[in-house]
């Protein structure tokens, strides 16, 4: 009797320190959620959601403070994905942070340009090259379509155009259901 | 069976004929267009040359309106992919948007060019003997003179070859086998112009550093074998032959092709260059002998107007940018119950919104159909699980589970049942006793694909400069922050020492004044 508590206890021990020790010398740095759920959004950057870029949105999700609903970018397939991860029920987009819209860039009107920098500060993801007092260009395929630029330009030179989606961008469409779709839906 | 012993097999491809799964027995079509010789039709009067006529982006045009070309003088230039060429000499009208025989429909940029009909060339380039020449000077001129997979697929040929040089290719494959029902071009090319098919298939055997060619052609072109095997080019090559394969759709197909010459699968996301093949077209192979040898660059093909809804059904060899119209007139005009333009086979085509669509790289087939060959738009039924699709599926997938997948758009089963290995033949289509359009769907599905793809690279790059910006601005601010302490601290420093100047300067003036009348107590601080 003696002998087996002893043993138990003594194995019980040893295990203890031995996570003990993995716990210390394997810790992972930061929380692998996060990541998981960081990787789910689309990185536009925008600040839709409230919170500034999609990491401290991420963060936020996985403290509990903010909802998996706001997210206009990522939009209906972005809240499924991140109810799937986080095992919650999907829910429609809330509107109070927006409305999903088809994907956009936007381009400066060089000829209003002043070169005044602004939107270079505002660009999360400096994809506008300028510098002051000289003209100001959107790298396109850099430009998440976040709009961040277009409130502080001075001059209203940023218009937003649709991203290009003619050849060989160009994608097929959904195909049509020709009858009875209902039933098949 | 490991890779290196797949590819030993290889070696012994074309011994004896395989099948591969599925497929269908279809009605040819083919006769109505053979029974003339090959022309060139007229020059028309206006051509529209597309900047976008290969697999990958638009050429970036070299020329300005107003301005006059030589035949064969390149007007578009993309740096990964192939060169465009000037079709005839002329005229540049204008720069601008029209149709351009795309499966979109849309418009792209294309280059209208008035011939002036003297026909006069730019200076060509040939090689005065293609067997002197590098394997690396005989890709660049390949892509310098815009030669693509005339097949249908248009990837640059250049890098197709390079590719398959770099995987140790033994075997060159020349696809002869036109299994579409209506399409005879390749068919009319190789009874007219053998030599120049087994010229080119030395020259591109030689630029991949293959050992063997085999020219797969259908077990019923009789003719083409006899002119094929006949031919004085043949008698004096080595090492080439010519194998008939049986005619089932999609035996034309890459992948089916090498599934029936060796009895091997070209492995899930691979190439045929995996089992040290590689597949050319046997036009491509015509039109690299007359680059190598000739200097001439790609700006004509041999195109089949065919179907019911034309007058007399026959092949052309037509000048890129030549409207769509223009041959159809050559042909006599349509008939009375034209009623569906295709570009390519019954199959595989897509159809075209108006004839003055030009003709490009990409173009086999205009396929005029009449009321009679088109079916009525059957009412879409849902799917009985019969599994028609899954019997005839040449690439062995579930068509009705990926249906269902897309439809619901679960993506990650659609990957693992392997959309990406359909290559959107039809058979499923053809069979499917609910007609649902299934390829319609698969087409969709691997677009879907293709953009999601993209996005997740496009996420990835933002997420990194987001994350160095983030970064950079903390570095700044710090720094910020750092040359304020300094400053403060210099500040502060410079106040000390006011003060101690100020308290020694107070000291010195209390001693003076205090110095009559005690000498001893000022010994202690005399500076």
């Amino acid at each position: 009797m003696l002998i087996s508590v002893l043993v138990i206890s003594v194995l019980g021990l040893a295990f203890g320190l031995g996570l003990g020790w993995a716990a210390l010398r394997f810790r992972v740095e930061s929380d692998p959620v996060v990541e998981r759920i960081d990787a789910l959004l689309p990185q536009t950057q925008c600040g839709q959601c409230g919170f500034p870029g999609c990491r401290p949105y991420a963060e936020a999700i996985s403290r509990e403070e903010a909802d998996i609903n706001q997210c206009p970018p990522g939009g209906d397939a972005g809240i499924r994905a991140l109810a799937d991860l986080l095992g919650r029920e999907p829910k429609p987009l809330n509107p109070e942070n927006g409305q999903e819209t088809a994907k956009t860039v936007v381009l400066i009107d060089e000829s209003r340009c002043i070169g005044c920098t602004l939107c270079i500060q505002a660009c999360p993801v400096d994809a506008i090259v300028g510098a002051a007092k000289l003209m100001h260009t959107v790298i396109a395929s850099e430009c998440t379509g976040c709009d961040l630029c277009l409130p502080p330009c001075p001059v209203d030179c940023i218009d937003i155009v649709a991203a290009e989606t003619r050849p060989p961008r160009w994608q097929r469409p959904r195909p049509k259901i020709v009858l009875d779709g209902a039933r098949l839906q | 069976m490991t890779l290196s012993q797949q590819v030993e097999l290889a070696k012994q491809a074309g011994e004896r004929t395989h099948h591969f799964h599925g497929g269908l027995r279809l009605r040819h079509h083919k006769k109505i267009s053979c029974q003339d010789p090959v022309e060139q039709p007229p020059l028309p009067k206006l051509l529209v040359v597309p900047l976008l006529q290969h697999a990958g982006d638009i050429a970036e045009p070299l020329v300005s309106v107003g301005e006059a070309l030589l035949k064969g003088q390149q007007i578009g230039q993309c740096q990964p992919c192939a060169a465009v060429h000037s079709p005839v000499s002329g005229v540049v009208v204008a720069i601008q948007e029209q149709p351009m025989s795309h499966p979109s429909g849309q418009p792209g940029p294309c280059v209208l060019i008035e011939p002036d009909g003297r026909e006069q060339w730019a200076d060509l380039d040939p090689f005065e003997d293609w067997l002197d020449a590098s394997p690396d000077s005989l890709m660049a001129h390949m892509q310098h003179c815009g030669l693509a997979g005339l097949g249908g697929a248009v990837f640059p040929t250049h890098a197709k070859v390079r590719d398959g040089r770099n995987r140790r290719t033994h075997t060159l494959i020349l696809n002869g086998v036109e299994c579409e029902p209506y399409i005879s071009c390749d068919e009319m090319l190789m009874r007219e112009q053998p030599d120049k098919i087994i010229l080119g298939a030395r020259i591109l055997r030689r630029a991949l550093g293959a050992e063997r060619v085999i020219i797969a052609i259908e077990d019923q072109m009789g003719a083409v074998h006899k002119a094929l095997t006949g031919c004085a080019e043949f008698a004096n090559s080595e090492n080439i032959s010519v194998i008939k394969v049986p005619t089932i759709y999609p035996e034309g197909g890459e992948r089916q092709l090498v599934q029936s010459l060796t009895g091997l699968e070209v492995p899930l996301g691979g190439r045929p260059s995996d089992l040290g093949m590689v597949c050319q077209n046997v036009a491509t192979a015509a039109a690299v002998a007359e680059a190598v040898t000739e200097g001439k660059p790609l700006i004509d093909r041999y195109v089949t107007v065919t179907g019911n809804g034309v007058s007399h059904p026959r092949n052309f060899r037509a000048l890129f940018g030549t409207p769509v119209s223009h041959l159809v007139d050559q042909c006599g005009g349509y008939t009375d119950d034209v009623a569906r333009l295709v570009i390519g086979g019954p199959m595989m085509g897509y159809p075209l919104s108006s004839d003055n669509a030009p003709v490009v790289k990409a173009s086999n087939c205009i396929l005029a159909l009449s009321h009679a060959d088109i079916a009525d738009p059957q009412p879409e039924m849902p799917c009985i699980r019969c599994g028609e699709c899954a019997r005839v599926c040449p690439a062995m997938l579930l068509p009705q589970q990926l249906h269902l997948f897309i439809r619901n758009e679960l993506w990650d089963p659609v990957q693992t049942y392997g959309l990406s290995a359909c290559i959107e033949c039809g058979c499923c289509d053809y069979v499917c006793p609910s007609h649902i359009p299934l390829v319609e769907w698969f087409r969709f599905g691997k677009g879907e694909l293709r953009k999601r793809a993209f996005e997740s690279v496009a996420a990835e790059l933002a997420r990194k400069r987001f994350e160095h910006r983030e970064s950079r601005l903390l570095r700044l601010k710090q720094e910020r922050a750092e040359k304020m302490a300094r400053r403060k601290q210099l500040l502060k420093d410079k106040a000390m020492q006011k003060d101690r100047i100020r308290a020694s300067i107070e000291r010195a003036e209390k001693k003076g004044r205090t110095k009559s009348p005690t000498q001893t107590t000022g010994s202690s601080d005399d500076t």
